[in-house]
């Protein structure tokens, strides 16, 4: 029910007027609902749950992961100013 | 996701930083279930400083349906003119009597389904037949049941109905943090139920309550990251909510989501199992809706439950037992054979525990 990974949009289109898209998930394809994610196009990544589309990562991971490590560096270097 | 390699240097590097700056010990309640199963199979929760004690919260939607909804399910599925579609987690989940699966084992039409779009084309492709989906969850599948329902109306689909046992989080924080006998210092909340709602819901429970809230993710480095959050506040007397997965939530979640929920369903009281009645923390369809509302669709008559004696998976789910402090755990309650849902669920503690073992 919760698919935690994100997947990639393959493709877009529309069932009786529903947004829908192919969206890929390490290989396995999934049919999965594009309403509440209007601004997602293809080749952006979705948060999907129970087939439904609530999320559209805004960056990818890598660039979270970098700002995540320097406020780990801020705050070993805060640290080793404390001891000193 | 960053490498592996990567990662799990990321990760050192937090640990180390967070030994660093733990003064004392502290309990942190990661509410979703998943994030228990994450913390287990990765092998984080091992190692992690001993300060910390993670609380598994009630964070599992399989396990906190009430029994009342479950026998109801059972009695609707058995039903000769009834298609009964459901995620697989609930069909082994006990009820009273049975379960959804042994319902199937007898002939009954139980099916699997994994949106609730499916369930809606099984009705539209089987007029002759009543096709019921059983909406369960919590804000995460909400914009997914709902727009099942709001797609049967504009497709005239009448043969579609559901039936409804959805959650919502901040009430369960409310009632965990004002139980008398409560240890929970802090909250890791779900990042995906804030990708649907947003933060605003937590800011007055971090106020009232004086705890801090990290919206936290799924990966390894996501999780180590929002407890680094967590412990900083803890640490510093401050009492404020972090997002900790700023990649998938927005400050105000998604507002088209929170529409398409807004337009089918409306709050109510709802009973979590395990745990009781908590005021206003379910949602149910809202009167536009109420013809596909499987409880009023189908007359189940009176259900009079019976939960098994042995299992204390109330308890677990709110936190004040661990699942291997049960005398049935992995002997009379296994995955094959649970006595309680938080021993059926891949989202469930008990089951957690089975799988990766009690570290």
């Amino acid at each position: 029910m919760c698919l935690g990974v994100p997947g990639k949009i393959k493709e877009i289109y529309k069932v009786e007027n529903t947004r829908m898209g192919k969206v890929d998930f390490d290989g396995v394809e999934l049919d999965v609902c594009l309403e509440a994610v209007p601004e997602a196009d293809v080749k952006d990544y979705v948060i999907v749950h129970a087939g439904f589309a609530i999320s559209k990562l805004t960056e990818d991971e890598a660039a979270e992961t970098l700002r995540y490590l320097k406020e780990i560096d801020e705050i070993n270097q805060q640290l080793l100013s404390e001891e000193s | 996701m960053p490498e592996k390699h990567a990662q799990s240097d990321l990760i050192a590097k937090a640990l180390a930083a967070l030994s660093k700056i733990l003064t004392r010990p502290w309990t942190i309640m990661e509410i979703c279930g998943g994030q228990t199963h994450a913390f287990m199979e990765t092998g984080l929760s091992a190692m992690l400083p001993e300060e910390i004690e993670l609380i598994h919260g009630p964070g599992c939607p399989v396990c906190v349906t009430s029994l009342e909804l479950v026998d109801k399910a059972v009695a609707i599925a058995s039903r000769d003119d009834v298609i009964f579609t459901s995620y697989g987690d609930m069909l082994r989940v006990p009820g009273s009597e049975s379960d959804l699966f042994s319902v199937r084992a007898r002939g009954g039409d139980v099916r699997v389904v994994y949106s609730p779009m499916e369930a809606l084309e099984i009705a539209h492709r089987n007029p002759d037949k009543e096709t019921v989906f059983f909406g369960i969850g919590f804000e995460t599948t909400a914009p997914s049941n709902a727009i099942s329902v709001i797609k049967a109306k504009e497709r005239e689909i009448d043969n579609y109905s559901m039936l409804v046992s959805h959650v919502r989080v901040p009430p369960a924080m409310h009632a965990i943090l004002s139980a008398k006998n409560n240890r929970v210092q802090s909250f890791l909340a779900a990042g995906h139920v804030c990708a649907v709602m947003g933060m605003d819901e937590y800011y007055p429970i971090a106020k009232k309550y004086q705890v801090p809230i990290t919206i936290t993710g799924f990966e390894p480095f996501d999780l180590i990251h929002g407890i680094m959050e967590t412990v900083r506040m803890l640490e510093n007397n401050t009492y404020n909510v972090k997002n900790a997965y700023e990649r998938v939530v927005a400050p105000h979640g998604n507002k088209q989501a929170q529409k398409i929920i807004n337009d089918v369903f409306e709050e109510c009281d709802r009973q979590w199992r395990g745990i009781g009645m908590i005021p206003n923390s379910g949602w149910k369809l809202n009167a536009n809706y109420a013809h596909y509302d499987a409880e009023l669709k189908f007359n189940v008559g009176n259900i009079t439950t019976h939960e098994s004696e042995i299992c204390i998976s109330g308890l677990i789910l709110q936190g004040l037992k661990k699942p291997d402090q049960c005398p049935a755990f992995g002997t009379l309650c296994t995955p094959q054979n649970p006595l309680g849902a938080t021993m059926v669920s891949s989202e469930g503690a008990c089951a957690a525990y089975y799988r990766y073992g009690r570290n």
